[in-house]
């Protein structure tokens, strides 16, 4: 999808500007956080399970190449194609050619972020086939036209009556005088709507969570059951993924679905947890006729070894974000690309450029809670450090920041001098701000006031404060 | 340049290093041999009659409901009262299942059974179960020849009939028993072409976060366990 990272600023300006986004915001504030700390209290075992489960993406980063080759020869016997592909046009076009060949008319397409990051639903649709998303809140947002806004929720930025709105507008085939106040009657012309779908399709696409090396299988997890109609209705089943879902074995695989759920909805597991290898065998009375896996690396195998490394761990759960207040302040479509919240100010530079994306990872106030609750224990804020380094050595930081950060390194590395004059500047500020316990407005730091107030200083700088408390502790003493 | 090559050429170099050398290659391919357990949490472990239980309440807890008979002559008898309770039909898409031919559904005539996979007006399936999971009261469901995958995700009713001889703690020991039965010359496990861990009916909560059943797959998941065990 185009990007529109390079408008954060603005992105994020209308996002706290929308009511209705606003209210839903404050139903996934109130809504996930609460069932994963619920969730956990079940699982004595939770933190061990989160050190193994990085510990063994960890090892398999570490020999990303043999476990690729491993898995691909088990694909490979089970009766299966992979397709290696290097970037977003090459994955597309894999796609393109598999639906020609099969004389596809319509796909019906199970939630995956890859196909999101490589523009697959337009490209089909320039291409004359219907792409037909049939995860509820894929499907809402397709009618609508939008991106996702979250990588599991991708319609949590729409109210109720926001989809109601939307179904009557792009259902013009019902009866406009149908009931649609309540939520189960939104779900059940959903259902019926895309069940016709599920049945006319030729191919179905799916994402995937895990590849398994010892089997040559992919695994989904959705609580639904599209991504399962999907890959079982249809002729072909194509499996759009990206290179880092490799692990090891079935075992290893069971290890990071204990924390999967746990950590994005706050469910002990997820309802369908779908195991596929290769297309229908002689003797099966369903399943695909074929079944191929589009591997997508764009960019990622460039991150191994690097301070983004540890990213490339992510299972894309969303705790992150739903844990985030930034995000939960914007919004997801603020961060103008496939990948919001924290995961994704850091993953959206690594994939598609600082200078596209650099607003990305300063969107953080360092409050850490995504390390916190992150499964695959990433330590996201240190990486979006990383970021914001990179971009100062590239000069693409803005002068005034440069110049302020210029003469602050001047004065402390002269600690006299930082000293008188961060005491001068404490007391001034102090006695200037006395009145109102804070500025609305101070010169040449407009940006910074423009969205916060700055608290007045107490008439001393730390070295002061210090001083004094240690002189009246040995008075005291 | 293959794209292959490309990629692979890519990941070695970031890993500033070449191809593992074959000694290498073989201590990780001991390691997918061995497949072993990482750790297992202790609600996936205990006696027979613990993991039966916890087994029932996991999957209550994620609105199955359970129906427990003492042998497979009262099966059909089970079946009728749950879709006469629920105002359905009596007539039920089954799959073609040895486990299931058992069971004397001639004893209720009146109940029609079609065998096959599922077609898209069926209202309620009858299928057997790989194993049940007592750690999160999961399903393990194996597609096959008896065993097809559609009857567990087209209907609105989805019927499974099982043993509790066939409840185990956890996943890992759900793969044990699929590993054994399904064990190769070579030693590695002939895997069916889809495997479905089934957790509960079939929900969404894309609509602000409200939990919703029936989203695509079944709306209600009802368990008639034949107690064996």
């Amino acid at each position: 999808m185009e990007s529109t990272s390079h408008r954060f600023k603005e992105n994020a300006r209308e996002g706290m500007a929308n009511p209705s986004l606003q209210r839903a915001m404050e139903n996934m504030r109130r809504g996930f956080p609460d069932k994963r700390l619920a969730a956990i209290g079940r699982l004595p075992e939770f933190d061990a399970l989160r050190d193994r489960a990085r510990d063994i993406k960890n090892h398999v980063l570490e020999h990303l190449d043999f476990y690729l080759e491993a898995w691909e020869a088990k694909v490979t016997a089970a009766g299966g194609h992979v397709h290696w592909c290097r970037d977003a046009e090459e994955a597309r076009r894999t796609v393109l050619a598999i639906c020609r060949r099969l004389e596809a008319r319509t796909v019906t397409k199970g939630k995956s972020m890859i196909a999101e990051e490589i523009a697959l639903n337009p490209f089909l649709e320039a291409n004359g086939i219907e792409p037909i998303e049939t995860d509820l809140g894929e499907y809402i947002i397709q009618i609508r036209n939008e991106p996702p806004s979250h990588i599991i929720a991708p319609a949590i930025h729409l109210t109720q009556d926001d989809i109601e709105k939307s179904f009557r507008a792009s259902h013009r085939q019902l009866d406009p005088g149908r009931p649609l106040s309540e939520p189960h009657q939104l779900l059940d012309e959903a259902r019926s709507l895309l069940r016709d779908k599920f049945i006319a399709a030729d191919v179905g696409i799916t994402g995937a969570n895990f590849l398994i090396a010892e089997t040559g299988s992919s695994v989904i997890v959705t609580n639904e059951g599209n991504g399962d109609l999907t890959q079982t209705l249809t002729k072909a089943h194509i499996v759009v993924t990206s290179l880092e879902k490799v692990v090891p074995t079935l075992e290893d695989a069971q290890t990071i679905l204990r924390v999967l759920a746990r950590s994005a909805t706050g469910q002990d597991y997820s309802v369908y947890t779908t195991v596929s290898t290769g297309p229908r065998r002689p003797e099966d009375l369903d399943g695909p006729g074929e079944y191929h896996v589009v591997l997508l690396d764009n960019g990622r195998s460039r991150m191994l070894g690097t301070e983004f490394h540890d990213m490339l761990r992510c299972i894309r759960c969303g705790a992150c974000m739903n844990h985030c207040p930034v995000y939960a302040t914007v919004g997801g479509h603020a961060y103008g690309w496939v990948y919001p919240g924290p995961m994704g100010a850091v993953l959206t530079p690594s994939l598609i450029g600082v200078d596209e994306a650099g607003h990305l990872p300063n969107a953080s106030t360092f409050c850490g809670k995504c390390e916190s609750v992150c499964p695959m224990r990433i330590p996201l804020p240190r990486m979006m450090r990383h970021w914001r380094e990179r971009e100062f050595e590239r000069h693409l930081s803005p002068a005034a920041s440069r110049y302020g950060l210029g003469l602050w390194a001047f004065l402390a590395k002269r600690p006299r001098l930082y000293r008188l004059v961060n005491g001068l500047m404490a007391r001034v500020l102090g006695l200037l701000g006395r009145e109102h316990g804070g500025f609305r407005h101070l010169p040449l730091a407009g940006g910074w006031t423009g969205g916060r107030d700055m608290p007045a200083p107490e008439g001393e700088g730390f070295h002061q404060a210090w001083a004094r408390k240690r002189r009246e502790r040995t008075r005291a003493a | 340049m293959s794209a292959r090559d490309d990629i692979l050429g890519s990941v070695r170099r970031s890993l500033r290093r070449d191809r593992l050398s074959d000694e290498a290659q073989a201590a990780l391919q001991r390691r997918i041999r061995a497949h072993e357990r990482n750790i297992v949490p202790q609600r996936g472990s205990g006696s027979g009659a613990e993991i039966a239980a916890r087994f029932i309440d996991e999957a209550k807890s994620v609105a199955v409901t359970v129906q427990p008979v003492a042998s497979d002559a009262e099966v059909p008898d089970a079946i009728v009262r749950y879709l006469a309770q629920h105002n359905l039909p009596a007539r039920v898409a089954m799959a073609p299942s040895a486990a299931l031919e058992q069971i004397p559904w001639a004893s209720r005539p009146t109940l029609e059974v079609r065998r096959g996979a599922a077609r898209p007006d069926d209202q309620v399936s009858v299928t057997p179960a790989f194993a049940g999971i007592a750690e999160t009261g999961t399903l393990m469901l194996t597609s096959g020849a008896e065993t097809p995958t559609t009857l567990n995700l087209l209907p609105y009713d989805h019927v499974v009939v099982m043993r509790t001889s066939q409840i185990v703690g956890s996943y890992e020991d759900a793969w044990d028993l699929l590993r054994q039965s399904r064990s190769r010359a070579d030693g590695l496990i002939d895997m069916p072409r889809t495997v479905n861990f089934i957790t509960g009916p079939s929900r969404t909560g894309d609509i602000e976060q409200k939990i919703l059943m029936g989203a695509h797959g079944p709306r209600r998941l009802h368990i008639v366990l034949i107690e064996d065990a």
